[in-house]
């Protein structure tokens, strides 16, 4: 509650204190918060299912869990990772930290905004309270594929319905950050101006506006012909299970980039500030976030490759599907650019960064290899697979979350965070997160197969590494929660700048920012000093 | 705070993007037709055409080669009928109609109501195969114990490419999502055993 109290010193706070306020807050400061501790929160429940994965992989045999509890884990895994804790997280970054970067007062629809985050909390219940119904949690896949989807017991109506709420939740908060930027911007920040970050979170709003109402759609034909006896997925009333997968990767990988642009943004603003120099090529960053997320949703049946394409298929999709590796290589080589004859420093933010462009490119990189037709026969759903997108994601997606979180924690709490314990936590995730996950490339292309728990003799080795690896990562990640605990209760005092190099209508606010910030909107001047 | 003109400009801007919102809902459903439209154009997924009679007759034979058709026939996990086809290949001409019989036999003691669904290999010459008759235009519902025999009647369009020389006609059979009304519970509490 000394939380509440500090706020209730400024001018205009007539809030509500207690639980309430957080209830009905329609800050953007407030809904920010909420969004990362729940994201948080989900982080270590997922977490705590990929420990029982890798606990179950330690051996050959079965040690731990039965088989249909170790499916339920990389189902449960796979949906509190994706929808509970990187897309909210990316989310709560954009409350915070959108208004403030374009001089905005708040978010255009606060009301909204209070909706699309207390949406979650109910629709986590409702997917974790299915481990505790008979039949188990949901364990077909967290791609849902039907006929094997329609088999789950009790759990099936919470999975469609907590899917459901997922979506409502992004779709209201995408529309709101697009009305926020198109509307609110202060007088004088440009489209061509605003920090990338917001551009790629602009990007990534239009991908959810346009991909997750046909995930909606494709659930709700999963419900009705589960209970109301349609035939969208059932070839004896005339439908097709391939179907799904095609409708389901529509969706999906649009929604691998809605993971993944936001990291973009943030390590775009990271490396200029700790390289003192300005971002390279800015325009041209932009352009292939764009390009990026165009092409996605042309490229979907390149997770399906071995369903029985005709070639002209096959070609079509394995060419737009390298295609992307130009603007993602634009965007990797601008960065590079940039730290090219800078002045670095190497704070924790950075370290994060810099292993965000080495690491995420590694896993680009078996992106390719996976995304030539003729290999991906052999490929296709190895533990090949399992390293390439967890290269993309956890050394992706979660290093740039964790990077942006230490490059604005002193900006959100007003105090510095404990580098010492942040270089600890950087140099153990860095190591064990390659312990974990390279070992799976060899495992894959061995022939090991993904979402077994057993495995033959000869991949005992490497999976004992990898669950060794995966044992240090989960066990970094307290430090990283303890850096968050300790940053938020005290430290020394944080400048409003923070950063030497940091430029950015945000850094010009105090540190913490007052409850409402740009109550009057910034000078132009400001806006031009930025390294965007 | 924000202006009446940002105000009116974000409603405007919302409720576009709330359309957007509903018709990207809507197209996930429009998939649907056009999946089928596209497989049937392309005879991807081995769907096989149906012409009537008439468009069959009219077709004129290309005596000059023969084609393979043989014929598969699985059934699906878990529904207890048998069924085979009564010969397992055949020789026909391109353009001329044939017909051969498959026989079904309900195992069990229920009546139960099951649909076939036809597929061809390869897929390029499913558009080049249609059936003017066939069991599985319709759904079949059999006594506890009864057998019965079904014809299918098909041409294959003389257009079929040289290089294809025999095809064959895949058909399962599935548990019609139709339940039978007057059957036990038991057939529609089931999980599948």
């Amino acid at each position: 509650m000394s939380d509440a109290a500090v706020h209730h010193d400024h001018h205009d706070a007539h809030h509500p204190t207690g639980i309430m306020r957080w209830l009905t807050t329609t800050n953007h400061k407030d809904i920010g918060t909420m969004y990362l501790v729940f994201s948080l929160m989900m982080f270590f429940v997922g977490g705590a299912m990929a420990m029982v994965i890798r606990l179950e992989l330690f051996q050959p045999g079965l040690q731990w869990v039965d088989p249909q509890f170790f499916n339920s884990m990389t189902t449960m895994h796979a949906l509190v990772m994706i929808f509970g804790a990187v897309m909210p997280a990316w989310t709560g970054f954009a409350n915070w930290m959108i208004p403030m970067m374009i001089g905005a007062p708040d978010m255009a629809l606060p009301r909204l905004n209070n909706w699309s985050f207390w949406i979650l909390p109910f629709a986590f219940t409702l997917l974790l309270m299915t481990l505790f119904l008979p039949g188990g949690a949901p364990a077909g896949g967290w791609t849902m594929y039907p006929p094997l989807v329609l088999q789950t017991g009790a759990a099936f109506p919470f999975l469609i319905f907590a899917v459901h709420f997922m979506g409502a939740s992004s779709v209201a908060g995408a529309i709101n950050i697009i009305a926020t930027v198109f509307n609110l911007r202060a007088p004088g920040m440009t489209l061509m101006k605003l920090p990338l970050f917001v551009w790629t979170w602009i990007i990534t709003a239009f991908l959810l506006i346009a991909s997750i109402p046909v995930l909606a759609g494709a659930v709700t034909m999963l419900l009705t012909d589960k209970f109301f006896g349609t035939a969208f997925f059932s070839a004896a009333g005339g439908g097709d299970p391939v179907m799904f997968q095609h409708i389901f990767w529509f969706f999906g990988h649009p929604e691998v980039y809605i993971l993944i642009l936001p990291a973009f943004g943030i390590v775009s603003a990271i490396i200029p500030t700790f390289a003192r120099k300005p971002l390279f090529g800015y325009s041209s960053m932009v352009y292939a976030a764009a390009s990026i997320a165009f092409l996605s949703f042309i490229v979907w049946a390149h997770h399906m490759f071995t369903v029985g394409m005709p070639l002209a298929g096959e070609l079509f999709f394995m060419y737009a599907t390298i295609l992307i590796a130009v603007p993602t290589g634009v965007k990797v080589f601008n960065w590079v650019a940039t730290m090219w004859q800078s002045s670095m420093t190497f704070e924790t933010p950075m370290l994060f960064s810099i292993a965000f462009v080495v690491l995420f490119t590694i896993g680009g990189f078996s992106g390719l290899m996976l995304g030539i037709t003729p290999v991906d026969f052999q490929y296709h759903d190895t533990y090949f697979v399992v390293a390439h997108f967890h290269y993309v994601l956890v050394t992706g997606a979660i290093f740039a979350l964790m990077a942006g979180t230490y490059f604005w924690l002193p900006k959100w709490t007003g105090h510095m965070y404990d580098e010492t314990l942040g270089q600890l936590h950087f140099w153990l995730s860095t190591i064990s997160v390659n312990v974990l996950f390279f070992p799976q490339h060899f495992l894959g292309l061995a022939g090991m197969p993904r979402r077994i728990p057993d495995y033959a003799v000869q991949f005992a080795d490497w999976n004992m590494v990898s669950s060794l690896g995966g044992f240090v990562f989960g066990v970094s990640q307290l430090l990283f929660l303890a850096v968050i605990v300790k940053c938020a209760r005290g430290g020394a005092k944080a400048r409003d700048q923070v950063w030497e190099g940091a430029r950015g209508l945000e850094w010009t606010l105090p540190s913490p920012p007052p409850y409402h910030s740009f109550s009057t909107p910034p000078a132009p001047a400001t806006i031009d000093g930025g390294y965007r | 705070m924000t202006t009446e003109t940002q105000q009116r400009a974000t409603r405007r801007l919302v409720s576009r993007l709330a359309l957007v919102v509903v018709a990207m809902f809507g197209f996930g459903y429009l998939l649907v037709p056009l999946y089928d439209v596209f497989c049937e154009v392309t005879g991807m997924n081995g769907k096989t055409g149906r012409l009537s009679a008439e468009q069959a007759n009219s077709m004129t034979a290309d005596p000059s080669r023969l084609v393979t058709v043989e014929f598969v026939t699985s059934v699906n996990s878990g529904f207890p009928w048998n069924f085979k086809p009564m010969v397992s290949r055949v020789e026909v001409v391109p353009g001329k109609q044939m017909e051969v019989m498959f026989e079904v036999t309900n195992r069990t003691s229920d009546t139960a109501i099951g649909q076939a669904v036809p597929s061809v290999a390869p897929n390029e010459a499913a558009r080049y195969f249609s059936k003017t008759e066939c069991f599985c235009f319709t759904e079949q519902k059999l006594a506890p114990g009864e057998t019965r025999q079904m014809p299918v009647r098909f041409i294959v369009d003389p257009r079929l490419p040289k290089n294809i020389e025999s095809l064959t006609l895949g058909y399962t059979f599935f548990r019609s999502t139709v339940q039978v009304s007057a059957s036990p519970a038991q057939n529609a509490t089931k999980p599948e055993s």
